[in-house]
């Protein structure tokens, strides 16, 4: 069920519209619901062939000799594609703006870093053809130390993985092995913290889990172009990683999409399209690769695993006044987009919440395992769950209740946060308030009367005017002494900040509606809705 | 051996876009000759409503009825560049560059208007059914079918749009982070309610109860099933799926779905959702993105419920019944919280 409280915020809404906020039906729900939606594997072609791509069965091995002369001669095969083929065998996907070095094969040439890792295509007339042929090709490996643990792989003497970031971390800014978060004094803040207590998180890896696998189909189109059929979430993304593997002018590949049946992340590397359209381009015929679901499951980039450690330091009122955080990306083998989560994450520490002092380092590490990538939530979803439970045990700590105490921490607007800039736009407080109210979660007075917006509500309390016991911020950041009962933190001075780009204009409005007439704190009157149940009034 | 009932709670928000910034999109709106429009976008829709939410917008900046306006996805040779559909991107920066095409193209389409009713473009006004109208004097108007046909065929005038949307990139301080990241943050808050068996470690989540504030719910519908599904998928993340179950490990990996274990229809419960708007200054009629937020605080809600139950904390994902019993058993069985 779904209702909305129309009643909060209503003072910052123009709610006379016409199309926005309406229940319309999905423009593409006929299609899906009679099965007429074109995914990219619903196009056929008389003559289409199939591209299976031959994997490493080791984590860590030197290629020593590979033999493909009887798979060549196979019944039904077309065309064997090895690394030499590939007009340009290294790139990383954040090359399109520039962000790190090129590091992944799309073929292995001499070392597999992950097993899996692909190493030959197989053309042929059908995926059995394919596969049939793949079972006749003779590689020998030499096996190398592979590491698997993040941790493991940062210490000395440890395999190095990742022959473009040999010390198995990628590269931040020329400079460090990882990104920082510098923001007050945390070791300060622990020191004159009530309640210190440091925890570790283990996420796990996670599979995309699309109904559709990971595909394209790539088909020779006239004057020279290929038209390609892909299940991307990206579609200029995809397009120029091809054409720049392929060594193609990017409007000799037309790309099409479409329904696209399940993506959360997983269908932005663009696993597929560069070998179809290659194996297109050498034999002169559409060609299709799709995955497996078994290589959809262990060889398609799953949500890496992360590990985070998270350290608070808190006062018996209930103010968190230093936490740090630590936390070490599994990129697996290559880099793909685990470089750009890693920024991402520390912008995102130390969560929603106004706490004084800050520090972070996250890490972007290589290991011998399936490069991860793109899921939703990427970057985030890891440290919600460190911070989150590390919130409840700081409730438990001292004895309060964990919904009051993330109110009390929330950040509000024209707070100031660990990357210095101030919040603003805020509304978690009003969240945790509704939801309480929802759930029958019992809040004290103060906390249902809490506004994320200035001047309003009441202010953060139990915050006794201590000196001693002030939140160790550096000396120009003291709290004003107009506003005792308040957390503040001046800004850094202007002069300090890089200029901001100015916001682009607010959509228009028409004149603020009247309030709304439901009393606050009631949902009395709330518009419900529901797509089972249609719109009514409670 | 008893079955213990929890409850946790989790309270996040979310940076729309990419980190950053640095990611652009581009529309182009334009009408046929009887004022029937096209979006056209190279943006993808991964089932997640990029049409439909893109089509409202038009529609809305416009002033024709949802109808009138079919959107064109997915094709390189006719749709302008997007970055593409990932981090909660697709209404915010799309959105905005089909309101800003949109805007182009109205503002023709009120010129073209204009000039067959012979007043001045800025007493016109749409009345969001495919008519364009004298403020103040409802009875002379024209409708949008009639001003694109005179456009096309009479004044020679294209009721067409191009839309951009970016947010510039932001600088980095290696040294301390300083960065912009987002221009605007969703939030939510859920409580989750489990049922912990001490005997077999098994969870079962039997509630769940959140507030989301989205900025603008463009479509209650695809807000719902946005919301729906990504709750199933935390819980899914918190209690059962892995491709490495003995993580960081990477030995006996699923190869299919028949062992790769994940909840079905009989483990999902009932879901009570509250939606709260604060507009987003730079959102598209105020919106934010509910797209991948709404995983994350099931994860930790539900660890959190498990300590509220039987009072053990599980920092290692998923919650599987084999850690639940060992960490019991660390603690001599079940110690429940108060009840909440």
């Amino acid at each position: 069920m779904l209702e909305f409280r129309k009643d909060i915020f209503a003072d910052e809404r123009d709610d006379n519209l016409h199309e926005i906020g309406q229940p319309t039906q999905r423009q593409d729900m006929l299609g899906h619901v009679t099965g007429t939606s074109p995914y990219y594997d619903d196009h056929r072609f008389g003559n289409l062939l199939h591209l299976k791509i031959l994997r490493s069965p080791h984590a860590h091995a030197r290629i020593r000799s590979i033999d493909d002369s009887a798979a060549a001669r196979a019944p039904g095969v077309k065309r064997i594609i090895r690394a030499a083929d590939v007009p340009v065998n290294l790139n990383t996907l954040l090359s399109l703006i520039q962000f790190g070095k090129d590091d992944e094969p799309s073929l292995a040439a001499d070392v597999v870093r992950y097993k899996g890792e692909p190493i030959l295509g197989i053309v042929a007339t059908s995926e059995r053809a394919a596969l049939e042929a793949m079972a006749l090709v003779r590689i020998s490996y030499d096996q190398l130390p592979a590491v698997f643990d993040v941790e493991e792989a940062l210490k000395p003497g440890a395999p190095s993985v990742n022959a473009t970031y040999p010390k198995n971390t990628f590269e931040y800014y020329n400079k460090y092995d990882h990104q920082k978060l510098r923001y007050g004094d945390v070791e300060a803040g622990f020191a004159q913290a009530d309640v210190v207590f440091e925890d570790r998180y283990q996420m796990s890896p996670i599979e995309h889990a699309p109904t559709e696998t990971n595909g394209s189909i790539a088909v020779p189109d006239t004057n020279g172009r290929f038209i390609v059929y892909t299940s991307t979430q990206a579609l200029f993304f995809s397009l120029d990683t091809s054409a720049k593997i392929n060594a193609v002018p990017s409007n000799q590949l037309h790309f099409i999409g479409g329904t696209v049946g399940g993506g959360f992340g997983g269908k932005v590397d663009t696993l597929t399209e560069p070998l179809s359209i290659l194996a297109a381009r050498l034999v002169g015929a559409p060609v299709r690769y799709r995955f497996s679901r078994h290589e959809e499951m262990q060889f398609g980039s799953p949500r890496g695993g992360e590990r985070i450690y998270v350290k608070d330091g808190i006062m018996r009122d209930g103010r968190i006044i230093a936490r740090s955080v630590r936390a070490y990306f599994d990129s697996g083998a290559y880099t793909r987009l685990s470089s750009y989560a890693v920024v991402k994450c520390a912008a995102h520490i130390p969560g929603p919440y106004t706490i004084p002092n800050v520090s972070g380092d996250v890490y972007c590490v290589f290991t011998n395992r399936t490069p991860a990538t793109a899921m939703r939530g990427f970057g985030v979803t890891a440290l919600d769950f460190a911070l989150e439970c590390q919130m409840d045990k700081g409730a438990t700590a001292i004895g309060m209740d964990p919904l009051e105490y993330r109110i009390l921490n929330a950040y509000r607007d024209g707070d100031m946060k660990a990357h210095r800039r101030e919040a603003k736009n805020t509304a978690l407080i009003e969240c945790a308030q509704v939801a309480a109210e929802k759930a029958n979660w019992p809040l004290r007075e103060e906390f249902r009367r809490m506004s994320s917006r200035k001047g309003e509500g009441t202010a953060r309390p139990g915050i006794a005017p201590d000196r001693s016991r002030a939140p160790a911020v550096p000396a120009p950041a003291r709290a004003p002494a107009a506003a005792p009962q308040r957390i503040s933190y001046e800004r850094p001075t202007p002069a300090a900040l890089p200029p901001r780009p100015a916001p682009p204009a607010p959509p228009p409005r028409s004149a603020p509606l009247p309030p709304a007439t439901a009393p606050a704190g009631s949902t009395h009157g709330a518009p419900r809705f529901s797509s089972v149940f249609g719109t009514r009034r409670r | 051996m008893a079955k213990h009932r929890g409850r946790g709670v989790a309270t996040i928000n979310y940076p729309i876009g990419m980190n950053l910034g640095g990611d652009p999109s581009q529309a182009l709106v334009h009408s046929n000759p009887t004022g029937k429009f096209t979006v056209a976008l190279s943006s993808i829709d991964l089932g997640q409503g990029m049409k439909s939410v893109t089509r409202q917008i038009c529609a809305e900046t416009l002033g024709v009825p949802v109808e009138d306006v079919y959107v064109d996805t997915a094709d390189s040779d006719t749709g302008p560049h997007c970055m593409g559909s990932f981090a909660s991107r697709g209404t915010h920066r799309v959105g905005n560059a089909v309101m800003v095409a949109a805007r182009e193209a109205r503002a023709v389409m009120m010129e073209a208007a204009a000039e067959e009713l012979e007043v001045d473009p800025g007493d016109l006004e749409t009345d969001g059914k495919g008519s364009i109208r004298v403020k103040g004097a409802p009875h002379r108007s024209i409708s949008v079918r009639d001003v694109a046909i005179a456009a096309q065929f009479r004044q020679g005038k294209t009721i067409s749009g191009r839309g951009i949307f970016l947010v510039p990139l932001s600088d980095v301080d290696p040294e301390t982070g300083e960065m912009s990241p987002a221009t605007c943050y969703a939030h939510a808050c859920l409580i989750a309610e489990v049922e912990v068996d001490d005997e077999t470690g098994d969870v079962a989540v039997l509630k769940m109860t959140s507030a989301y504030e989205i900025g603008r719910a463009l479509n209650p519908r695809l807000v719902e099933q946005q919301l729906v599904g990504g709750a199933w998928m935390g819980m899914s993340h918190a209690l059962y799926e892995t491709p490495e179950p003995y993580y960081p490990d990477p030995r006996e990996g699923p190869r299919d779905f028949n062992e790769y274990l994940m909840p079905g229809p009989g483990d999902i419960c009932p879901h009570d959702i509250v939606v709260l708007e604060r507009p987003a200054p730079d959102g598209p009629y105020g919106a934010k993105g509910p797209g991948e937020m709404c995983a994350n605080p099931v994860l930790p809600a539900v660890a959190n419920a498990i300590f509220n139950a039987v009072g053990v904390r599980i920092n290692d994902l998923p919650i599987t019944p084999e850690k639940v019993l060992r960490a019991l058993k660390t603690r001599s069985g079940a110690q429940p919280a108060r009840a909440r």
